[in-house]
C-alpha cells in the first residue's frame, strides 16, 4: 500500500545526518593515521544508497500495482478509505524492511571494522619487526 | 518472483564491482546497493506475505507470476537508468565534460 514510505523516511533523515558528519570530519581530516580509515560519513552513505534506491524500486512497484497514483491524495488506500489497513502496513512490512535494511548496514560495518583493525594489527607487526 | 530477479541483478552487480575494486570510477558499487536495498525490502514483504498466505504463497497463478517477471525486469531497468543518471552527473572520467566542451570549441 505505502510500506516503501518507511525506508524513504528514514532515508531522509541518515541524509542529513551524512551531510552534517560529513562536514564535521572534513574540519577533523587534518589528523593523519597510518592506515586510511574509511570515515562514518562514507559508511552511512551506504545505509542511504541502499534506503533510497530500494524506496525508489518499490515505489515503482507500487506504481505499476496502482497503489500510487499521480493525483492527489497520491495513494489510492487513502482515496477508498483504507487509511487504517495502509498505516498499519507501513508499521509491519515498512518497519520490517527498514530494521532489516539497518540490520545488515549494521553488519557491514562490524565487517568493515574487523578487517580495519585487522590492517592496524598489520602494521604494528611491521613496525615491531623493524 | 520480483525479488528473485532483483536477487539474480544485485548478485551480477556485485561479482561486476568486486572485479573492477579498488577502480570505484563506474559507480558500481552505487547500484549494488540501490539493488540489495530492494531485495531486502522485498525479502520482507515476502516474508510478511507468506505469513499471511501460508503455502499458497508459493502456487502462484501463471499470468500473476508473467506479470511478476515483467514488472522485475522493469525494476532493473528503471534501477539501471537511476545508476546512469548518477554517474553522467558525477562524470567521474569527465567524459561528459570533455565531449562538451569539445563542441564549444
Amino acid at each position: 500500500m505505502a510500506c516503501f514510505l518507511v525506508p524513504a523516511s528514514e532515508a531522509v533523515i541518515t541524509t542529513v545526518a551524512e551531510k552534517i558528519i560529513k562536514s564535521k570530519e572534513h574540519d577533523e581530516s587534518s589528523q593523519k593515521t597510518e592506515v586510511p580509515k574509511v570515515h562514518f560519513s562514507e559508511k552511512l552513505s551506504w545505509l542511504n544508497r541502499m534506503l533510497w534506491g530500494g524506496s525508489a524500486l518499490l515505489a515503482f512497484e507500487h506504481l505499476w500495482h496502482g497503489e500510487v497514483i499521480p493525483t492527489f491524495p497520491f495513494l489510492t488506500a487513502v482515496q477508498n478509505g483504507e487509511t487504517e489497513d495502509m498505516l498499519a502496513e507501513m508499521g509491519t512490512a515498512g518497519v520490517g524492511m527498514a530494521v532489516a535494511v539497518t540490520l545488515i548496514w549494521a553488519g557491514m560495518l562490524v565487517a568493515s571494522r574487523v578487517i580495519e583493525n585487522r590492517k592496524n594489527t598489520a602494521v604494528e607487526a611491521t613496525k615491531e619487526e623493524i | 518472483m520480483t525479488l528473485l530477479v532483483t536477487v539474480f541483478a544485485a548478485i551480477t552487480c556485485t561479482l561486476i564491482w568486486y572485479r573492477s575494486a579498488p577502480d570505484s570510477s563506474m559507480h558500481f558499487g552505487t547500484l549494488c546497493l540501490m539493488f540489495w536495498g530492494a531485495s531486502i525490502m522485498w525479502f520482507v514483504d515476502a516474508v510478511v506475505e507468506y505469513g499471511e498466505l501460508g503455502a499458497d504463497f508459493f502456487m502462484q497463478d501463471p499470468a500473476d507470476m508473467l506479470n511478476d517477471l515483467y514488472l522485475g525486469l522493469s525494476v532493473i531497468a528503471l534501477g539501471l537508468i537511476i545508476w546512469l543518471i548518477v554517474l553522467i552527473v558525477k562524470d567521474p572520467r569527465g567524459i561528459v565534460r570533455a565531449s562538451i566542451t569539445r563542441n564549444r570549441d
